[in-house]
């Protein structure tokens, strides 16, 4: 591995930090997943099924990045990797405005699903605040927004793993190590 | 000219609009009947967009009263048509075959002040089930309101398709409230 550093900066990411990022990453996968292939469905309880399943994943990530912004806040990540400028700044942007959607996305469905007339029950058993009263209007531009965005997520995480997996095959560096569990 | 023929004619096309405007007649545009029902812990609440009635109410002479509500089954609305329409085929409400639940009175009973039971007939999908509905009521400058709440149980009326049962709970809690034309 890597040569030990000279400051008290680690060298990849605490094994909390990895496994909020991986747990949060298959999360995302899967309500995408759900939410892309429900809302075409018939009507069927299945669907509406798919659509609890599709909130109670999106609460989880938002409790999630909830922990993840704490941890981050209070423990320090390894340092930058030495890549170009552009490169680093363009990740930075990334991870920002990932981290940005890891709240913002759960929110604007919460909300969406509140317009449209249904309280989010948490696993089918927390009752969660209704954050806005029902209105098929405002539910009609909030169901576009959350579409919207989730299609920004998948973006933004698609153009994450592709660079780390260029990091990791191309460039043969510690991007995606540091960010995987210790063997 | 006014000719006698059309003066009955007139006269004909007056007399339906006096009945649906006569005192006791719900104001539909003023009254709100609303369905929850619960889904995987989730109550939602919809309204019906249609239905009308007749509520003699007699303060001095409660037992006196009578009350008759007929909802149209067909609008029910879920705010999207796809469940609208599903909940209108023959598994739910039947529409086609059943276009009007009803509730008539046969006998009310005063519970104090301003507050009765009614009892009567509750039909739905062709099946009459006794059913007692309590009421409040209130008078105010608008006109009468009556208001209150009954749990019907789906099963018992045969709404509702058997697959949905493990998503959807069998009780629904129906609240009216009803503001008499003055």
């Amino acid at each position: 591995m890597s040569t030990v550093p000279t400051t008290s900066q680690p060298d990849r990411y605490s094994g909390t930090a990895i496994s909020l990022h991986w747990v949060i990453a298959a999360l995302i996968i899967c309500a995408f997943a759900l939410g892309w292939s429900m809302t075409d469905l018939a009507v069927s309880p299945l669907k509406l099924r798919m659509f609890n399943w599709h909130k109670w994943v999106g609460i989880t990530v938002l409790l999630l990045a909830i922990a993840r912004l704490v941890w981050r806040l209070t423990h320090r990540p390894p340092a930058a990797l030495p890549v170009p400028v552009w490169q680093r700044i363009a990740a930075q942007v990334v991870h920002g405005a990932l981290y940005v959607l890891l709240f913002l996305q759960p929110l604007s469905g919460w909300v969406y699903s509140n317009a449209a007339g249904y309280q989010v029950v948490y696993l089918g058993v927390l009752p969660l605040p209704n954050l806005v009263a029902k209105n098929k209007e405002v539910a009609e531009i909030l169901m576009e927004r959350h579409e919207f965005l989730g299609w920004c997520l998948f973006v933004l995480v698609s153009l994450h793993a592709l660079a780390a997996l260029k990091h990791h095959f191309v460039d043969g560096d510690a991007t995606l190590k540091r960010m995987w569990f210790k063997s | 000219m006014i000719t006698t023929k059309s003066f009955r004619l007139l006269f004909l096309t007056l007399v339906p609009v006096a009945i649906i405007a006569a005192s006791g007649d719900i104001d539909s545009s003023k009254s709100t009947l609303t369905a929850t029902f619960k889904q995987e812990g989730v109550s939602v609440e919809n309204p019906f967009k249609k239905f009308s009635g007749h509520i003699a109410y007699d303060a001095a002479n409660v037992a006196a009263s009578t009350a008759m509500i007929e909802v149209e089954t067909a609008s029910f609305d879920m705010g999207g048509e796809d469940y609208n329409a599903e909940v209108r085929k023959k598994a739910w409400f039947d529409s086609a075959a059943f276009p009007k639940a009803i509730f008539k009175s046969t006998s009310i009973k005063a519970d104090g002040v301003s507050k009765f039971t009614a009892s009567g007939p509750l039909t739905i999908k062709g099946k009459s089930i006794n059913t007692s509905v309590p009421v409040s009521v209130q008078s105010s400058a608008a006109g009468t309101a009556f208001d209150g709440t009954i749990v019907i149980s789906r099963a018992a009326f045969g709404i509702g398709d058997p697959a949905w049962n493990d998503v959807l709970d069998d009780k629904v809690t129906v609240h009216f409230h009803f503001i008499n034309v003055k």
